[in-house]
């Protein structure tokens, strides 16, 4: 049913766990409809210096969340943002099609939790200026 | 490796003694039950021969019991059978309960949509249990059947099924219940129960897939579901499935001869299952009644994590278990029936199935229970609905 490269995600996520004191968090999904996940980044000079994630779901949920952490690791933020759920399924060597979602959430969670250190270093600029 | 397949439910290996009788009706005793001559008149008398085996595990009639493809089309044929052959007398109101088998549930719907019955979904207890009292406000004088399976593959709850049918016979209203989880696994007698009809699955015997019957009283109309010849005193037609037949037959009779045996070994596994994963595991919610259950049933759901991520991290233990999880079902939608019984759907996520058989051994549930818990904590320790349960429980 899955890939290899899925099983061996799953088997070994890489990166599962809690950045404590992230920069920033990005979550998506509901545990209703059975998957959800979070991303916690720490960011240094635009770039990815760390990437943790957590994730409520299926086989699929799980490997697409470890794959897109190693993936951003140590990229800067722009090109981390240019990690497409389409790039995603296909370094996994492909998705069945009723999870092809789950690739969506892992990238969407990533964006997320860049555009949560944004806002927030924006926040901070204003306040630092005010 | 040690392997523990606990998913009979899904499929169950054919038994040798079945697939022996079964073969000599493939090349050389090929003939057509309906040809006069010999070579078809003996597989005739070969197959009432079977009818009787299944007709005496279920304490019925040979003549009561009709050889279908599966449970599935007994199912069809009960209940789109006799609504369809009685609803211009009685009218167009059916029952059936929340839990019951897809092939139930859509059979009704199909007379929803297609022929303007109006369906009553009843509802059950936390236990999956229904109430006579509920059946009996729910039966109208159009009611023309009642559909309650005996047993459920998805959360072990057997029904009291004479109670319901008490309230339908004072009612005139026929009985059908669907009891493919049930008849092997436990005793079963027509005439205890007092059920009109009766759904048997071949596999879940031991016989091969693409067997099954239905069980019927004499006295009542079933509108064929399969229209052709007057095979199955026309009721349903198609040349006879005689090498599945005789595997029913063969099977029925296995079963009857170890009922009473075989329901007690695998009450004492199941048993020993359940008071293991309670003991050494936080968290986890047991589905369905705790006394009124199929023998060989053990289900649980573990908050916080998803079903279908668990079933790929047993199977690699070569643990084979089922689960109601929206994401192992290809419409990825969490079992119906455990939101009949109040599971909330994240929990339900977490759904895990084991039913056994007759081939499990003891030393497979303590394989069982040395790996669960370290999957069930793997999948828990980056899981964020877990932290946050856990986040809240110590700051409550």
């Amino acid at each position: 049913m899955y890939s290899e490269m899925v099983m061996n995600h799953f088997n070994n996520p890489r990166n599962a766990g809690v950045i404590e004191d992230a920069d920033g968090v990005g979550e998506v999904g509901n545990p209703q409809c059975g998957d959800m996940m979070t991303f916690y980044i720490k960011v240094k000079d635009d770039t990815l210096v760390d990437v943790k994630f957590q994730t409520f779901g299926c086989v699929a949920a799980i490997a697409v969340s470890s794959l897109v952490s190693e993936m951003a690791k140590g990229k800067k933020l722009e090109e981390a943002k240019k990690i497409t759920n389409k790039l995603v399924a296909e370094t996994l060597g492909g998705l069945p099609p009723n999870k092809m979602h789950c690739s969506n959430l892992g990238a969407e969670a990533l964006t997320l939790a860049i555009k949560n250190y944004q806002e927030k270093s924006v926040a901070t600029h204003k306040a630092g200026a005010a | 490796m040690q392997r523990a397949y606990m998913d009979h439910a899904a499929a169950t290996p054919v038994r040798p003694e079945v697939l022996e009788a079964m073969l000599p009706f493939f090349v050389e005793r090929f003939g057509n039950p309906s040809a006069v001559y010999d070579l078809g008149s003996e597989i005739k008398a070969v197959m009432e021969e079977q009818r009787g085996q299944v007709a005496r595990l279920i304490g019925a009639r040979s003549d009561e019991i009709i050889f279908t493809s599966s449970g599935a089309e007994a199912n069809n044929l009960a209940i789109k059978g006799l609504a369809l052959a009685t609803f211009l007398k009685r009218g167009k109101h059916l029952i059936v309960s929340a839990i019951e088998h897809h092939s139930v549930l859509n059979s009704a719907r199909f007379l929803e949509k297609f022929f303007d019955f109006e369906v009553t979904f009843l509802p059950v207890d936390r236990y999956g249990r229904v109430d006579p009292e509920r059946l009996k406000q729910a039966l109208t004088p159009a009611t023309v059947m009642v559909s309650i399976g005996h047993g459920s593959n998805e959360i072990g709850t057997v029904q009291a099924i004479p109670d319901l049918v008490a309230v339908c016979r004072a009612a005139g209203v026929p009985f059908h219940t669907d009891a493919v989880a049930t008849v092997g696994q436990a005793p079963v007698d027509v005439n205890e129960l007092g059920v009109d009809l009766l759904t048997i699955s071949g596999p879940a015997l031991g016989a091969p897939k693409g067997i099954g019957a239905l069980y019927f009283r004499n006295k009542l109309r079933l509108v064929p579901q399969l229209n052709g010849g007057i095979q199955e005193n026309g009721r349903r037609g198609g040349t006879e499935n005689i090498p599945g037949i005789v595997g029913l037959g063969r099977a029925a009779e296995l079963a009857w001869q170890e009922l009473d045996e075989k329901a007690v070994y695998l009450a004492k596994l199941r048993d020993l299952l359940i008071a293991g994963v309670r003991k050494n595991m936080p968290e986890v919610l047991f589905t369905g009644h705790p006394e009124k259950r199929l023998p060989g049933h053990a289900s649980f759901c573990f908050e916080g994590i998803e079903g279908e991520a668990l079933i790929f991290l047993l199977s690699s233990q070569g643990i084979y278990a089922n689960t109601g999880s929206a994401c192992a079902s290809k419409a990825l939608k969490t079992s119906p029936v455990l939101g009949a019984i109040g599971v909330k759907p994240e929990v339900a996520q977490g759904s895990l199935v084991f039913t056994l058989s007759r081939a499990n051994r003891e030393e497979e549930v303590h394989h069982v229970l040395k790996h669960l818990p370290p999957a069930v904590e793997k999948l828990r320790s980056f899981s964020p609905v877990w932290r946050k349960k856990m986040a809240a429980g110590a700051g409550a």
